[in-house]
């Protein structure tokens, strides 16, 4: 079999039970938990909401420790230019859910928790309206509740998404436990990504060696990338894993305009210049080697139009203010980052302003409780060693005519004082 | 044993860099820096009153890093 896999069948609006059975089969929900979790450890699938752990070797550590599991299913998507855990959400609710109760099942959790982004009303709505449609749940007290989560890049986080269960903050936490090992109410929680489920839903149908037919050996399977800026056709589209970043624009209608350069891996990920992208797959291995990483499957394509330096600036400054608050470097050092990238956008910085930024960046980076800081810092860090001619043009000119051009990374708007 | 601070309860009072400065520097905001969390045995006296200078805590000592699981190791 081949593309696309979940994207099977999608629609603009979400698919019924009834037509979700035709498309993929009976989910197969009622396997045996060490059947499933060794399908699942063969498949190599790994989480696909950034991290990249392998989701078999959380599953274990889950089932290791002690109490009755929960699994807490992640939909928060706190990347502003990431769209397809909603996709998934909105118009798949059905395979989302079948990888959700396939897993619970697998790990003995009795509990499912579903975390919804509280401004992404319609995905919550939708996954809620799925869930009234399964057989399987009707007239069981165990049917899965949507949790709904302060919107922001920080508290989807998986430990702070644990402590809003239980204390009603939504920042991460430093001190182990975790979550896996005492998670929500003391048990042993694990969270996977909507889109990580959805592949798990495939892998119960059809086993782990159809999911790796997809892929390579290192990444294997497929996965759901957002494609904005200067492509023809935006929007959400499956690759296997391992095709060219060529590939990918090629899918996305190719170039709409001459493009800079490419954001990978959204805004805590990395900017690669346009020329040395083209040819590179999207494989861990080979990304690392280009300093970048896919994470939550992200690809911008920046036009030569753009201004790369008002770009990072407007992205950074929202970054800095996503700050959860509580560890001083990340507090301190992206809003001094965010000042300094405004200063340079401005011309008004210092000479040393490039030094203190690179600075600062490497100050920032594995000094918080969660990776936010190390995010941020990675994608201004890679903005100057991309961007170096722009920054020292900005500098000592001010800001050129594309400053004022209508924003390609677009930041969620304030809302209004409540 | 390995140092490390728990970013959060950290409130850059630093008195850690005062006290081990061989292993210890203070960022521009006065925050620690670890320069080597490897506790070498000879300053492990030192280490250990400089953990319990700490008035919030945020320093630690720990025997060994934990093994590679999910989640994020405190930060070094």
């Amino acid at each position: 079999m081949t593309l696309p896999r979940l994207l099977t069948g999608v629609t603009q609006s979400p698919m019924p039970w009834d037509r979700h059975l035709q498309v993929h089969g009976d989910p197969q929900t009622n396997q045996r938990p060490e059947e499933l979790l060794a399908h699942v450890k063969r498949s190599g699938l790994r989480g696909r909401g950034g991290g990249s752990f392998p989701l078999a070797t959380k599953m274990q550590a889950v089932r290791r420790s002690r109490g009755t599991p929960i699994l807490l299913v992640n939909g928060c998507e706190g990347e502003p230019m990431s769209a397809k855990d909603r996709l998934l959400m909105v118009c798949l609710p059905h395979l989302v859910i079948d990888g959700a109760l396939t897993v619970a099942r697998a790990i003995g959790a009795d509990e499912i928790l579903i975390a919804v982004d509280e401004l992404n009303v319609r995905a919550g709505e939708t996954v809620q309206w799925a869930l009234t449609q399964r057989p399987e749940l009707r007239g069981s007290g165990r049917v899965p509740e949507i949790l709904w989560t302060p919107s922001g890049i920080v508290s989807g986080q998986e430990s702070a998404l644990v402590r809003w269960c239980n204390d009603g903050i939504a920042k991460p936490v430093a001190v182990p436990p975790r979550v896996t090992e005492r998670g929500i109410s003391r048990r042993p929680t694990l969270v996977a990504n909507v889109e990580t489920l959805a592949h798990v839903a495939l892998i119960a149908r059809h086993g782990a060696d159809w999911f790796r037919r997809l892929g390579t050996v290192e990444d294997p399977g497929s996965a759901l990338v957002t494609v904005t800026g200067a492509v023809r056709h935006p929007g959400v589209y499956e690759i296997a894993l391992g095709c060219t970043l060529r590939a990918l624009l090629g899918s996305a209608g190719g170039q709409s305009e001459p493009v800079r350069s490419l954001l990978v891996g959204g805004y805590a990920g990395t900017w690669i210049d346009a020329t040395e992208a083209s040819t590179a797959r999207l494989a861990r291995r080979e990304l690392s080697g280009l300093g970048t990483r896919l994470g939550a499957g992200i690809l911008v394509a920046l036009p030569a139009s753009a201004c790369p330096v008002a770009e990072t600036t407007r992205v950074a400054g929202w970054l800095a203010e996503q700050t959860a608050g509580q560890c001083g470097p990340c507090v301190n050092g992206l809003a001094s980052i965010a000042d300094e990238l405004a200063d340079v956008r401005d011309g008004s910085a210092g000479p040393d302003a490039l030094g203190r930024l690179q600075r600062w960046c490497e100050l920032a980076t594995g000094r918080g409780a969660c990776a936010h800081p190390d995010g941020t810092a990675a994608f201004v860090a890679s903005a100057l060693r991309v961007f170096a001619v722009e920054f020292l043009d900005h500098m000592r000119h001010g800001p050129c005519d594309a400053c004022e051009a209508p924003p390609v990374l677009t930041v969620p708007g304030r809302l209004a004082a409540a | 044993m390995r140092l490390r601070v728990d970013p959060i309860a950290c409130e850059a009072h630093g008195l850690c860099a005062e006290l081990l400065p061989e292993l210890i520097e203070l960022d521009e905001w006065g925050y620690p820096v670890i320069v080597d969390a490897q506790v070498p045995a000879a300053l492990e006296q030192l280490a250990r009153r400089a953990v319990s200078a700490c008035p919030t805590l945020a320093l630690r000592l720990q025997a060994q890093a934990r093994s590679v699981s999910p989640g994020r190791e405190l930060a070094e």
